[in-house]
């Protein structure tokens, strides 16, 4: 009987003994810090790291690494065991504040003595939840044109007249420079980047998506009904989205046989770190590189990024607060850029510089670190993309931004797909943004 | 009872306690707080609210359940034809191999042991509709094929297509069951003059007809709750985010994205029991056929 008894209990003691690996991870040690969503792939996390561990040497620095992980992140909330910093996209970010996720930074930037004017605005704005900062942002894109030179060439045009302000026009640009096989694609000529570009085109026709407060949606808007119609029709002219997808994503993006380097592609918007790409794996491609514009042919961008910011129920928010402090600051950021030049140097590859939401610290790296080492496309990118940092506008944080981003894509793709007209789509999609949004409570 | 038989019992439950107490912490411990959380509204970062029957009022309208819930009865009727005629036909060839069928019997499994994303990701490219290597061969043969990955219409086949990568798993059930069938009894229909359609027909199949159930019955349940693969190629990066036009949104993507993006726990646990319910019914059809249909060794006729 007592041979029963032991092997019957004893595993169960042992679990709950924590020998199965449950129970206190030591995380709540006073000097601990440990991270979400943060990863170790360069010199950008690495040398900022260094920094903050010289300055903080009796901290023991635990970094999570991997892509933010939002089931995760929601779960350790709400078991009220959250890591002490979560890195995630800012658009993210924004939504968790308002839903109440993350801390408000008030405090944390009082004490430091942050400057927050040194931040760009629209980066700022996306962690920005009733006038409270509730995220420090780290990196910075934008979203410009990058154009084919050859390939426009060859169709009788010139790369640097190329602009979106004319809407009818880029029907006629794109017939121009498309080339298809029945109707299969075998080159590009414009692709307008939809889904996920639709902010900026209904920017572009002078519409927001999202009120500034966040809490209504404007999807059925005429100008963002008309946008979804003009970059449908776009896609429909180069073989329709079935056949026109299948064939986008046969492009390897990150290798020296992509879209640019193979002539699979004419002009397209995209974000700003696509350029560094560029430059490293097909460094003699001929690319002109412009911004995208509204209507009028004002350039426009959209923001994005990500930031720093501190769970609700963090067991350490005043260390935490030194942390996302330190990364962010002008002087970490270059540290890490010389880093990831002289490394960059080592391989023999060129350094494009390092787009950040801190204008100041932009300012130094391209006045002090940057070395494009006669690299075309970032010679002729990077002041590009500088000057357009300040002119990026941000969608407007929301406490139901997932469910806003969903039903804006859902009704572009039910466009897409031929399922439904561009009236009756984003009448649907404001239909179930407005539902989220009176819902946002969580049911 | 006696001393000896009480005691007994007491080692049995002894033995049985570690895991009854991973069920009750791990299975009927969630359940039950699923049912419960099914009639609140959380979203994980504020406390529970009641609100009764709202959240299963709500999926009876949503929209977007009854396209999940289609996709997901399609893609099902799709499905499980499609494992088990391949793995029959594969276990009938397999049984012929003689002696290097445990072989063939290990290489038909192994794709089994690979994981669903990395799956995904290879059948991404596989079946591309431009240069895919599916469409590729189908060209060598005069077919164009369609765009497997874009094409709302064809994104269902194109996952069941898929999914025969694993049909290891079930022709290995089938070879098992199929060693089982009397030799005697292929021998008596022979000579009575059956055709091998005819052996094949009403030898075999009652014979296997106990696998044949199992299999059907698992592999429904399994396709009801599609979501791996389905979501890693359509879902799972923010470029292909609802690419499919709603061709791929089965139910229990549609049950994570509630939970996991829109934080309506509430109402996903509600999703989850509408599940429950669905795949209670259809195995309940599934049962009661097989009454009929399923003939067990050693069963009086």
């Amino acid at each position: 009987m007592r041979r029963f008894l032991v092997t019957a209990v004893l595993p169960l003691a042992l679990v709950a003994g924590g020998c199965g690996g449950v129970g206190a991870s030591g995380a709540d040690a006073p000097n601990t810090l440990v991270t979400m969503g943060f990863g170790l792939p360069d010199e950008h996390a690495t040398a900022r790291l260094a920094v903050f561990r010289a300055a903080e040497p009796g901290v023991d620095l635990r970094i999570n690494e991997g892509a933010f992980d939002e089931q995760q992140f929601l779960s350790s909330v709400a078991a009220g065991d959250p890591p002490d910093l979560v890195y995630a996209e800012r658009r993210k970010l924004g939504s968790y504040a308002a839903r109440g996720a993350v801390l408000g930074l008030a405090d944390c930037v009082r004490r430091h003595g942050v400057d927050l004017g040194q931040f760009r605005d629209a980066a700022l704005r996306q962690v920005t939840h009733r006038g409270e900062v509730h995220g420090l942002p780290d990196f910075a894109n934008v979203r410009l044109l990058i154009v084919n030179n050859p390939v426009v060439r060859a169709a009788g045009l010139d790369p640097a007249r190329l602009s979106t302000a004319d809407w009818p026009g880029l029907a006629e640009l794109t017939d121009r420079l498309a080339r298809l096989d029945g109707d299969r694609p075998t080159r590009l000529g414009f692709d307008p980047k939809v889904p996920e570009f639709l902010p900026m085109w209904a920017k572009a026709n002078g519409a927001d998506l999202v009120s500034d407060d966040g809490l209504a949606a404007r999807l059925d808007d005429p100008r963002v009904v008309e946008a979804v119609r003009v970059t449908a029709d776009l896609v429909r002219r180069q073989g329709g989205w079935a056949s026109f997808k299948a064939f986008r994503d046969t492009f390897d993006q990150f290798g020296a046989g992509n879209a640019y380097a193979t002539g699979q592609l004419a002009v397209m918007p995209m974000e700003s770190w696509y350029l560094n790409t560029l430059a490293a794996n097909s460094p003699d491609v001929d690319v002109t590189v412009a911004p995208f514009t509204d209507r009028a042919g004002v350039p426009l961008t959209e923001s994005g990024g990500q930031a720093w910011a501190i769970p609700k129920g963090a067991r350490h928010p005043d260390l935490a607060c030194r942390f996302l402090v330190t990364m962010t600051a002008a002087d970490t950021w270059v540290a890490a850029a010389t880093a990831r030049r002289d490394a960059l140097a080592r391989a023999g590859k060129p350094y494009g510089g390092t787009f950040t939401a801190n204008r100041v610290a932009d300012e130094r790296i391209f006045r002090e670190v940057f070395d494009p080492r006669g690299n075309r496309v970032l010679e002729r990118a990077v002041p590009q993309v500088l000057a357009l940092q300040d002119k990026a506008f941000a969608v407007a944080p929301s406490p139901a931004a997932s469910e806003l981003v969903r039903a804006w894509e859902g009704g572009v793709n039910r466009v897409l797909t031929g399922r439904q007209q561009p009236e009756e789509a984003m009448a649907q999609a404001q239909r179930e943004a407005e539902r989220a949004l009176k819902r946002v409570g969580g049911r | 009872m006696t001393t000896v038989s009480r005691r007994e019992s007491r080692a049995g439950w002894l033995f049985l306690l570690p895991w009854v107490v991973g069920f009750l912490a791990f299975t009927a411990g969630p359940m039950l707080f699923s049912a419960w959380l099914s009639l609140t509204r959380y979203d994980m970062l504020k406390p529970p609210a009641f609100v009764g029957l709202e959240n299963y009022r709500e999926a009876l309208v949503d929209e977007q359940v009854r396209t999940a819930l289609w996709n997901t009865l399609v893609f099902t009727a799709l499905h499980v034809p499609a494992q088990i005629g391949p793995a029959l036909a594969l276990a009938g060839l397999l049984r012929r191999a003689g002696r290097t069928a445990g072989f063939f019997r290990t290489v038909l499994y192994l794709p089994v042991m690979t994981p669903p994303v990395a799956l995904a990701a290879m059948f991404l490219l596989l079946l591309n509709g431009q240069h895919g290597a599916i469409n590729e061969l189908l060209g060598w043969f005069g077919f164009t094929g369609p765009n497997w990955t874009t094409d709302p219409a064809w994104i269902k086949p194109g996952l069941v297509l898929m999914s025969l990568w694993t049909v290891g798993s079930t022709a290995v059930l089938y070879l098992a069951a199929l060693t089982r069938v009397p030799v005697e009894q292929y021998e008596a229909a022979r000579l009575d003059g059956a055709s091998p359609w005819r052996q094949f027909w009403h030898v075999t199949l009652p014979g296997i007809s106990g696998t044949v159930y199992f299999t059907v019955v698992v592999n429904t349940i399994a396709s009801l709750q599609v979501f791996t693969e389905a979501y890693t190629i359509f879902y799972g990066a923010r470029a292909k985010q609802s690419s499919d036009g709603d061709a791929a949104l089965f139910y229990v993507i549609h049950l994570f994205r509630e939970a996991f993006e829109s934080l309506r726990m509430g109402y996903a646990s509600a999703l989850a029991w509408g599940l429950f319910v669905v795949i209670a019914i259809i195995t309940a059809v599934q049962v009661r056929l097989s009454r009929r249909y399923v003939h067990y060794e050693g069963e009086r006729s």
